[in-house]
This record gives C-alpha cells, structure tokens and sequence, in this order.
C-alpha cells in the first residue's frame, strides 16, 4: 500500500475502498466484455472454434484484413514521418493549421468518413462516371476498404511523432549537416535511432485500428461476402445470422490481436516510456 | 530558417497525403449537401426522426462522458497516488478500448448487459433492461470513452506536487477538503478536456453501438446509424444532410477542445 505519510494520503480503509470501486468498474465495463468473447466463442467446444475459423469466408476475411493493414499502416506511416520531419525539422507559415488538419480523422465519425468516400467514387459520385468507363472499382471493392482504413489511422503515427520530435530538437541533426551527411542519411542516422520506440508505438496503434476498422469500411464495402468482407464485417455478418459462436470465433481472433497490442504497449512504455511522447493516445 | 534539408519533399508528401486523403472527402460532401438546396437539406437534415437520432447520440454521450469523468478520476486517482498487487494490470486494461475492435467491443457487450449475460440476467431479475434501450447505447459509450478521461487526468495528477496538501493539512484541513480546494481546482481542467475527448468519440460512434442499441427509430436509433440506413435506401441526399451535420458538430468540438487545450497549456506555463 501506499508509502505517502498521512497527512496527504488517505486512511488504509479509504484507500483500499476506493481501489475495490476502481477495479470494479474495470472488471464491469472492460474485464467482462473481454472474458465473454472468449467464453461465447469456445461455447461449443475447440471444435465449433476451430471449424468457424477455418470457413472459406472466415480465411477470405482474415486474408483480406491482413492485406488491407500491409498496404495502409506502411503509407500511414511514411507519410507520418515525412509530415512529422516537415513539422518538427522546419519552419513554415500555416504549420499550427497543420497540426489540427492531422487531428481531424480522430473526430469524424467513422460513417461520415466512409461516406465521404463513397460521394467520390460511388457510382453517383464525383469519379464515379470516369471510374465506371475505366472499369475501375473503388467503392464496394479493395481499394475503397484501403482508403477507408488510411483516413481513419491517418493520425497516430503523426500524432506520436510530432511531439517527440519536437522535444528532441534539431541541435543533432545540424550537427550532422555540417559533417557533410545528406538528408537520407542524417534521417536514417540520426534521427530514426531517436525515435524508433515512438514510431514502433504508432504503428502498433495504427495496426490495431486499421484491422479493426468497422464503421468507416462497413459503408464502402458493400458487404460482398468472401470478397470485401474484412474480419470485422464478418463478425457482423455472423452475428447477424444468429450465428454466435462463429462471430465471437472470429471475434475472438480480433480480441487476441488487442490483448498482444496492449502487451507490446505496455512494454514499450515501460521500457521505453522516456522515448515516448508524453500522452499516450 | 532551418539549414536541415528535406522540406519540400517532406511538406509535399503531407500536404498530398492530407489532400487526398481527408480534404477532397471533405470537400465532396461539402459541395454534395450545398448540391442539395437549403429547403431539401434542412427537411433531411432535421426531421422528426433525424433530430431523435441526434438528441440520443448526444445525449447518450453527454452522460456517458459524465460517468467516465467521475469513474475515469477515481481511477486515474488510484493509479497514480496508490501501489498495489495488479496495479500495473489494472493500468494496461485501460486501454483496451483503444486497442479492440469497435464491433467486437459490440458483440461482447451485449453478451454481457443483455437479458440473458452475467450482468443483464441479475439485473432483469431487478427489473433493469440494459440492452436493447437508450440504457445500452450509454453503456457501450462508457465502454468507448474511459480511456480517453484515465489518459488525459493521469500525467496531471502525478506532476501534482504535494506541496501545497501539506500547508494545507498543515492548516488543519481533513481529506476530503483538501481535495475539494486544493486537489480538484488543479485537475479539473484535464478532467474537462477528457470528458470532451470522450463525448466527441461517443457522438460518432457506431460499432460498438449498434448491436446492443436495439436501433428502433425514434427511440433507440442513433445519427451514424441513421446514416447507414439511408445510403442502405440509396437516399444518399439524406444520408449527406445528416452526415453533414454531425461533421460540423465534431468539427466545432475539435475547435473548442483545441482553443481550450491551448489556453490550459499557457495558463499552466504562466
């Protein structure tokens, strides 16, 4: 218990109430919901599980999560980086507006930002006439779920990255200049060694979110089962189809890629927390 | 000037990035509802059934930011002033919400809060219908938004000096007042950016809502669902008047989360 003299601290019996009250809430609202996924998907035995997961439409879905996170959490990342050495490694006018311009996927509704999609490449949308005499499939197809996926991971690694940047400086890289090394270099060099823990944070964030992504992909998709179902939708699908143990299977799936994200962050906190920027999300 | 090189290639990748990516979308539907004419968009945008739809978005995360603030502080509390076994469990488990699926969050939440879960079937018992209701669409927004009060109280709480609790027990004061005037003055700032954070995220939420909300129109029927169902019916004219809403609705909350943040950070500078 705690260790704080009494003065500023409170009685033993407060302390361990409010402990208890804290740690109910947890268990109420995170911890249950958590143990049920688990509980509802191995309902009907190791079997039931085993044989959800390995549906073609199961695969087909766990395929097309892991392609659509291979192809959006690089590009995120990337131009994560570039937009964080813009921001950090110079000055320019208009870089506060910046800034807030990468914070606004986080507050857009993931529906309104899949809409927006679909009003330039749907079919009565703005490409869309273009789109259709090139027989080029964006909504309803791979690439719509791709960019559905980049608008709403387009913050973390940014959002991580500008901030550590910023309280890192600029002193090592000039110093570098002035050995004479080129840019990519000083980057490579210099300044990805300073940062790697932070990037490493935000991809693993921008990981999560892009397998996880529901409400943006679930309006472009259009729900061709086996095709631009991702896990997620799926999970829907299933769940929909009064099909439980097959949606908490795939689910469950789903839950163990977070369980390992919160181990991976808990670690790299720990372990590196002075090398992460300040707040955590 | 900065001697460092690179800003026109680095600025050029953003500035792409950010154009194609979120400022064309943005601008499409923009231009959509304009597209519309303002009697046909204010009759989609607020009918009957679309200001229902709003009124439970943002009433529902009204309250369950207000709940994540109280709970969110006592567990920020015990985090940070306490040590105790599973401290550091506790502490990681927080950011689950973060971390799950939304529609996964859904499922299991119904699992648990409906008639027949751990929680719903004790609860029934006492009359309590937790899914299916306005009462479920809170609870999946609890679920949602207490990260976002932990994280934002957490880092405040521990640069908290106990410096002036000491003068102030010193002075004789017990506890709870010390907490009430000395504590609680220095933390509400963050406890309100969080509650923020935390109503932002719920108003757009979808996921995690919409599998134990029950979605009767006019009762159980949330605005991005609503969205939903319209471009289900092809009335994308619709769907746009009422994305279009909750767009700027967010839009201004950045606003305000923004100027306000910034203000805190200069008055704790000062």
């Amino acid at each position: 218990m705690s260790t704080g003299n009494s003065a500023v601290s409170e009685s033993l019996g407060t302390r361990i109430l409010l402990i208890l009250l804290a740690t109910l809430y947890i268990v109420l609202i995170l911890v249950l919901p958590l143990a049920a996924v688990f509980t509802e998907a191995f309902r009907k035995g190791l079997g039931a599980f085993m044989h959800a997961v390995a549906e073609p439409d199961a695969l087909a879905a766990i395929k097309l999560t892991v392609t659509v996170a291979l192809i959006s959490v690089p590009i995120n990342m990337l131009c994560g980086i570039a937009a964080a050495w813009a921001i950090t490694k110079h000055d320019f006018r208009g870089k506060a507006f910046l800034i807030s311009l990468i914070d606004v996927p986080f507050s857009i509704s993931p529906v309104v930002a899949g809409l927006m999609y679909l009003l330039l490449f749907g079919a009565q949308g703005w490409f869309g006439d273009w789109l259709t005499a090139h027989d080029i499939h964006i909504a309803f197809a791979k690439p719509g779920i791709v960019l559905a996926t980049l608008i709403v991971t387009l913050p973390f690694v940014a959002r991580e990255l500008i901030p550590l940047m910023q309280s890192q400086g600029r002193e090592e890289e000039e110093a570098a200049l002035t050995l004479g090394a080129p840019g990519w270099r000083i980057f490579l060099w210099v300044t990805l060694p300073n940062i790697r823990w932070g990037l490493l944070y935000g991809v693993l964030l921008t990981n999560a979110r892009a397998m996880g992504e529901f409400g943006a992909v679930s309006v472009i998709s259009g729900h061709i089962r086996g095709e631009t179902d991702t896990m997620p939708l799926q999970v829907e699908v299933l769940y929909n189809e009064y099909n439980f143990v097959a949606a908490f299977a795939v689910a469950s799936l789903l839950a163990g890629l977070a369980l390992v994200t919160l181990v991976v962050k808990s670690l790299l906190e720990w372990r590196h927390g002075d090398q992460l920027a300040a707040s955590g999300h | 000037m900065s001697p460092l090189p690179g800003l026109s290639l680095t600025l050029g990748i953003t500035i792409a990035w950010l154009s194609i990516l979120l400022l064309l979308p943005l601008i499409a539907l923009f231009m959509k509802s304009l597209t519309l004419g303002p009697e046909h968009f204010l009759e989609a945008a607020f009918s009957r059934r679309a200001l229902a739809s709003y009124r439970l978005s943002f009433g529902a995360a009204f309250v369950a930011a207000a709940i994540n603030a109280c709970a969110g502080l006592l567990v920020a509390w015990v985090l940070v002033r306490y040590r105790f076994p599973g401290q550091r469990l506790l502490g990681a488990l927080v950011d689950l919400p973060f971390a799950l699926p939304t529609a996964v969050a859904g499922i299991s939440l119904t699992a648990v809060y409906a008639n027949n879960g751990w929680i719903g079937q004790p609860a029934a018992a006492l009359g309590l219908k937790l899914a299916y209701n306005p009462v479920g669409v809170v609870i999946a927004l609890i679920f949602i938004g207490l990260p976002f009060v932990v994280r934002t109280v957490e880092p405040v709480l521990a640069d908290l000096g106990k410096g002036v609790e000491e003068a102030a027990a010193t002075l004789g004061a017990g506890r709870w007042t010390i907490f009430r005037r000395v504590i609680l003055p220095e933390i509400l700032p963050s406890l309100i950016t969080g509650f923020a954070l935390a109503f932002a995220r719920g108003v757009g939420e979808y996921g995690s809502v919409i599998f134990i909300a029950g979605n009767m129109p006019f009762k159980s029927e949330i605005s991005p669902l609503l969205i939903v169902t319209k471009l289900e019916e092809y009335d994308y004219a619709g769907a746009t008047a009422i994305a279009t809403v909750l767009l700027v609705a967010s839009l201004i909350l950045l606003l305000l989360i923004n100027l306000w943040q910034n203000h805190e950070h200069r008055r704790r500078a000062a």
